[in-house]
């Protein structure tokens, strides 16, 4: 028990990174993924088809290879290329593929939403950008929850994959120790510590999905 | 008399719509005039929902005219282009019409007020305590004042067409358009619809009905047109058509009706 109070200070910082990486990619993501998502449904055709091929590329590579893209490979990239440091370098690429998948996830709650809510609204008198704020996007709100839990719990766990550009995350820190004192006990809490996140996280959307329970439909 | 009353309410001029190579209507005119109660009937897939839609610009038609309350919504010109008015005077014009739907599609996230203040917030930029008094009283006259907190998924079919009636007067609009209001309830809960739907006739609002209820047809409307085939067959004042259809198709329709 001594031990593992030990070693709590420095899994205590790297949680610290982790949820820090975690937070910022899931705040910039998320909108960036529903912007996304409108261009994807929209008339604009070439938009949509380039959304399409955004989607696919950064659905279709491992996210560990476009973070060591970021990285490594961007600065040397024409006209775009700039140097990141670690820190932003994770979170561009946590955002940039995040965001696609949260982009498939809003597209599907849009187009399950019944062709008579945007005909209803339009009787009313309701402009496309008023519908889909005031009645079409509330409730894709409700029905995307539980994709949006799964895909969130995901991204806290991917946050891990910053070890490759050296930073200091909670598994790092963990891994670290273990090298050091040749025992797996850090490994354990840190698990524990994931647990505990992922855990309030599972709560917070059961709670959104209990509020988002008194309509049916 | 003002010169309003020289233009009619609606007025379409043989209106034509394609649905890819099916023509759904094939030249369809008619003229409602303010306070008319026009009922629309005839056998299903005779184009009278798809009539209805083009009128507040839901579908958009191919060849012909749609005016409403003497303002061009849609016009042919002698090039034989159909064009539609620019979509700053589509909304304006479309929001003198209200319309209920046959499955009502009222917004299950939002509560029966809710429902019925949001289009007078959001469209007319109307203050909260501006619309409420008129909510309320919409919804003493549609009889669900008790239900103005509970969500669509708690009301019978009827209580939510009536919902959706109250929604629809709550924008104020000049005509009212019905999309077989009652086709999607069980048999005992039309009449509560219908009941609301007469009050309205009773204050003279302009109304089209696309209907499949003949007695109600028979009733309130002040006219009956019978469509089949993507054309008006026939339209007549509702007691001589009913008496004494004169097209044979109206006759044979009738009779499988009553």
């Amino acid at each position: 028990m001594d031990y593992v109070i030990e070693i709590m200070a420095p899994l205590i910082e790297g949680t610290g990174v982790t949820l820090q990486v975690f937070l910022i990619s899931f705040v910039l993501a998320v909108p960036l993924g529903l912007v996304l998502a409108l261009v994807r449904i929209s008339r604009f055709v070439v938009l949509s088809g380039l959304v399409n091929g955004y989607i696919w590329l950064m659905r279709g590579t491992p996210l560990m290879l476009q973070m060591l893209f970021i990285y490594f490979a961007l600065p040397f990239v024409p006209v775009i290329g700039v140097r990141l440091p670690d820190f932003p370098a994770a979170i561009v690429a946590f955002v940039l593929n995040y965001a696609a998948y949260f982009a498939e996830i809003f597209r599907a709650g849009i187009q399950s939403i019944d062709r008579g809510q945007y005909e209803g609204a339009r009787v009313l008198g309701l402009s496309y950008p008023q519908t889909m704020r005031r009645i079409v996007l509330p409730q894709v709100l409700k029905r995307i929850l539980p994709p949006m839990s799964n895909e969130t719990i995901t991204l806290v766990k991917d946050t891990s994959l910053i070890y490759v550009l050296a930073m200091n995350d909670l598994l790092r820190a963990a891994r670290g120790i273990v090298q050091r004192d040749f025992t797996t006990t850090p490994f354990v809490v840190a698990a524990a510590f994931y647990l505990v996140m992922t855990l309030v996280l599972t709560l917070g959307f059961q709670h959104l999905e209990r509020k988002y329970a008194v309509y049916d439909g | 008399m003002p010169s309003t009353m020289a233009s009619p309410m609606i007025h379409a001029r043989d209106v034509h719509k394609r649905f890819a190579a099916v023509e759904v209507l094939k030249g369809v005119s008619l003229a409602v005039d303010k306070g008319e109660v026009v009922a629309v009937i005839g056998p299903s897939g005779s184009g009278k929902s798809t009539f209805l839609r083009c009128l507040n610009h839901l579908e958009t038609i191919n060849r012909g005219g749609i005016d409403i309350e003497g303002e061009t919504l849609v016009a042919t010109g002698a090039d034989a282009v159909c064009r539609y008015s620019p979509d700053a005077d589509i909304r304006r014009i479309c929001r003198k019409m209200g319309m209920v739907f046959q499955h009502f599609n009222l917004f299950p996230h939002l509560t029966v007020l809710q429902n019925i203040i949001e289009a007078p917030i959001t469209v007319k930029g109307l203050r909260r305590d501006e619309i409420l008094p008129k909510a309320e009283k919409l919804l003493r006259k549609v009889g669900l004042l008790d239900k103005q907190a509970s969500y669509p998924s708690r009301l019978s079919g009827g209580q939510k067409q009536r919902v959706a009636i109250a929604r629809a007067l709550a924008m104020d609009p000049d005509i009212m358009l019905f999309d077989e209001p009652t086709s999607a309830l069980d048999p005992e809960l039309t009449g509560e619809v219908l009941r609301t739907i007469r009050e309205l006739a009773e204050e003279h609002m302009t109304m089209l009905v696309v209907t499949h209820e003949m007695a109600f047809a028979r009733e309130v409307a002040s006219r009956v047109v019978f469509m089949d085939g993507g054309e008006i067959l026939e339209a007549r004042p509702a007691k001589e058509l009913f008496a004494a259809p004169e097209h044979p198709r109206t006759r044979a329709f009738l009779e499988n009706m009553l």
